[in-house]
């Protein structure tokens, strides 16, 4: 069968199991979205209001599913604002197929209209990229995209398609399959190290991160913790890997990690690291952290191994793979002192405000309370996605979309969309503070035209309050830029765009506000107004250790 | 000098690639000192040496990172002592009207060919460690060096157990 360039492009995606893309329109691209148009019976495409929404609409698609989100661009400036997309994908190991178009072939290399070198532009932050000169390579080349995009350690693909490609036509045979290679054996001489090292553990601890996700070994982790008696600790990647109501859960670790996590952490003698990278985020000064420790690090990715931390036994592999191996040998360990030592730290935690007053952990318990527990749930980047992770409690895998690695303010309300779209379009919750909502809140009118069911939740103090935190705390505090003094009223906002909302100043007013109920079928906008000098604490200071923690201070007025 | 390794890799025989592994180096903050690159016997696959400079944590980092690019068949640091390193040097020295005899000698003592002779020049063409060509260029500045030009070391592992080839398993067969 002879099929053009776009066709073997189309009929790739839905032969990859891709049944709805990301995009935008444009002159390299037209002939893609003529084959769009026909086949729309068979793929669905989602317009956004701006590229970077798209590329983040489909990296929520893929944290929601666990498959590769496509997303496609024109040349130029459609290709260079995918970039921030892109790069959020590479950091969080988020499978992702980009397609770009470009000028014809015979126009590459001029600096012709709306031609820029995306593959040299986006070089350094895609797991691999293509740019296809000859229509005959393109089946190959996007099977091979999807296979890399979604196997190993997962990450953005990018493939580059000249316009005339799209046009030509050749052979299209359609049955080229990638099938993966098995996957590196651990060794059994390793195995039995790191054995030996958790017999010989008195204060195990678990620190668990994206990679349990992408490996599927949630179970695997908690038939691990009760085995040992080790409390887990995750990364912010990893939130979502076993439920908030598992008693040795202690949440996020590292820089505003809870109390109870990064406590354990500095007091175990053995770290189980399963499926983490130990950004300095997590890990504040390197010495510090494993100074009482060894580790027993397990990741796919064989550079991440010893890259930030030494570890005693290095298990490079699929964590769910290993896991099994482990505890197929693996005694049950009863550690009373540990788990005792544990608990006192987790009573910490424990919540000491007072319900009725109108503070993020406040509105965010509540909220995690008032909606169903397998709810998909995007933030933004700042002070309200810290309190996102201390406070929501996460109870199903996979119900997380953060931006983690690049802190993009401007994620959340493009992930929020990918992930409700990804979720059978059901109701989705979004927090987001105003200075993140801002940059890309033009992705309202893409919720509001696909009928999407968004809660937001808009924690508005006016401020960029981490950037504002550092300020108070490092700068003795010189705002410097971080006043923001807008009058921007973002409820008639959100009605501009066809959607709704309403302004909420205390838990009464959200309550009611929930007892009322949101529309199914748009989104809807809580514009909170919460106080400008609320801080996240704990917080351990850059290249700090637990003995730094802050714990909140002047708080007092909250017990 | 301690700190100086040398990685060996093959990989594939496209454009951008060798952007790919050089982009590599420069976002990690990895030095590129010198690097050579050539096709095989199978022109579908180049062969690099790269020689860099750091300590044993960054030399385990780049070649693990290396053999992460999928353009990359396999990286390898060639660290044994029975490594065979050897660079080329091409230089254009200054010919005495008095007679060249010295240079010629010196030449032949560091085993160089003359490739040229002209009116007032010498072409010299001298292989050897990347000491032995450093000691020579020194020697040779009296002279009067005109231009030169190095290839970069080319590297091999001693004996057959390390080989990296084009033919070997790779992830593109």
């Amino acid at each position: 069968m002879n099929c053009s360039g776009a066709q073997i492009l189309v009929e790739e995606l839905i032969k990859h199991g891709v049944k709805t893309v990301f995009g935008y329109p444009g002159g390299a691209v037209l002939d893609i979205y003529d084959e769009l148009y026909r086949n729309a019976h068979r793929i669905e495409h989602i317009i956004s209001a701006h590229e970077q929404g798209a590329a983040h609409a489909a990296d929520g698609y893929a944290r929601v599913t666990g498959k590769p989100g496509v997303v496609i661009a024109t040349s130029g400036p459609g290709a260079t604002n995918l970039v921030t997309g892109i790069a959020n994908a590479y950091l969080d190991s988020i499978p992702m197929v980009a397609i770009t178009g470009n000028v014809a072939v015979s126009l590459l290399g001029r600096d012709s209209f709306q031609e820029v070198d995306i593959i040299g532009i986006t070089q350094p932050i895609v797991k691999h990229s293509y740019i296809v000169r000859k229509v005959e390579e393109l089946e190959f080349v996007l099977s091979e995209a999807f296979w890399l995009a979604s196997t190993g350690r997962k990450g953005p693909v990018l493939v580059d398609i000249p316009k005339s490609v799209q046009k030509e036509l050749c052979e299209y045979p359609g049955s080229r399959r990638h099938s993966s290679p098995p996957s590196s054996q651990v060794s059994d001489l390793d195995l039995t190290e790191a054995l030996k090292f958790i017999a010989n553990s008195k204060r195990p601890y678990i620190y668990c991160g994206g990679g349990v996700l992408a490996a599927e070994a949630e179970e695997e982790i908690v038939s691990l913790s009760q085995r040992l008696s080790a409390p887990v600790g995750l990364s912010m990647m990893g939130l979502t890997a076993i439920p908030a109501s598992y008693p040795l859960n202690l949440g996020m670790s590292g820089m505003h990690g809870k109390y109870a996590a990064s406590m354990a952490q500095s007091k175990a003698d053995l770290i189980l690291a399963v499926g983490v990278r130990f950004s300095d985020r997590a890990t504040g000064n390197v010495a510090e952290y494993t100074k009482n420790c060894t580790v027993i690090h397990i990741d796919i990715d064989e550079a991440e191994i010893g890259k930030n931390i030494t570890s005693v036994v290095e298990l490079c592999g699929d964590a769910k793979a290993i896991l099994q191996k482990l505890l197929e040998k693996l005694p049950l360990a009863r550690q009373e002192e540990w788990l005792e030592t544990v608990a006192a730290y987790r009573k910490k935690d424990e919540c000491r405000e007072k319900e009725l007053y109108f503070t993020p952990g406040n509105i965010l318990r509540y909220i995690a309370n008032a909606v169903p527990p397998e709810t998909v749930v995007a933030t933004d980047v700042g002070q309200h996605q810290m309190w996102t992770m201390q406070h929501y409690r996460f109870e199903r895998t996979r119900t997380l979309l953060t931006s983690g690695g690049l802190g993009a303010m401007g994620f959340g309300l493009g992930a929020s969309i990918g992930g409700c779209v990804g979720n059978e379009k059901k109701p989705t919750l979004l927090f987001t503070g105003d200075g993140s909502f801002g940059m890309n809140l033009n992705e309202l009118a893409t919720a509001v035209s696909q009928q999407l069911p968004i809660l937001i939740v808009l924690f508005n103090n006016g401020v960029l309050g981490m950037v504002r935190q550092w300020q108070y705390m490092f700068y003795e505090e010189r705002y410097s830029s971080t006043t923001l003094g807008r009058k921007t009223d973002f409820v008639q906002l959100a009605k501009a765009f066809g959607a709704d909302g309403k302004t909420i100043h205390s838990m009464d007013e959200l309550k009611q506000a929930f007892s009322q109920g949101f529309p199914s079928d748009g989104p809807f906008l809580l514009d909170c107004r919460i106080d400008g000098n609320e801080r996240v604490y704990p917080m351990i200071p850059p290249g700090g250790s637990v003995k730094d923690m802050m714990m909140q201070q002047g708080g007092e007025a909250h017990e | 000098m301690n700190d100086r390794f040398i990685v060996g890799l093959v990989v594939a025989n496209h454009h951008g690639v060798l952007n790919r592994i050089a982009g590599l180096y420069g976002k990690r903050g990895y030095n590129i000192d010198s690097l050579a690159v050539g096709e095989t016997e199978d022109p579908r696959f180049s062969r690099m040496t790269i020689v860099s400079t750091g300590n044993r944590n960054i030399r385990t980092q780049v070649v693990k990172q290396l053999n992460k690019l999928h353009d990359v068949v396999r990286a390898e640091l060639l660290d044994a002592p029975d490594t065979i390193s050897v660079e080329h040097l091409l230089i254009k020295l200054k010919t005495q009207e008095t007679g060249n005899a010295e240079v010629v000698s010196l030449i032949n003592r560091y085993g160089g060919k003359i490739l040229d002779l002209g009116e007032h020049f010498i072409i010299a063409d001298v292989t050897g460690s990347t000491q032995h060509i450093h000691a020579f260029i020194t020697q040779c500045i009296p002279f009067g060096i005109l231009e030169l030009c190095r290839s970069g070391s080319l590297a091999l592992s001693g004996g057959t157990e390390k080989i990296l080839s084009a033919h070997q398993k790779n992830k593109f067969n």
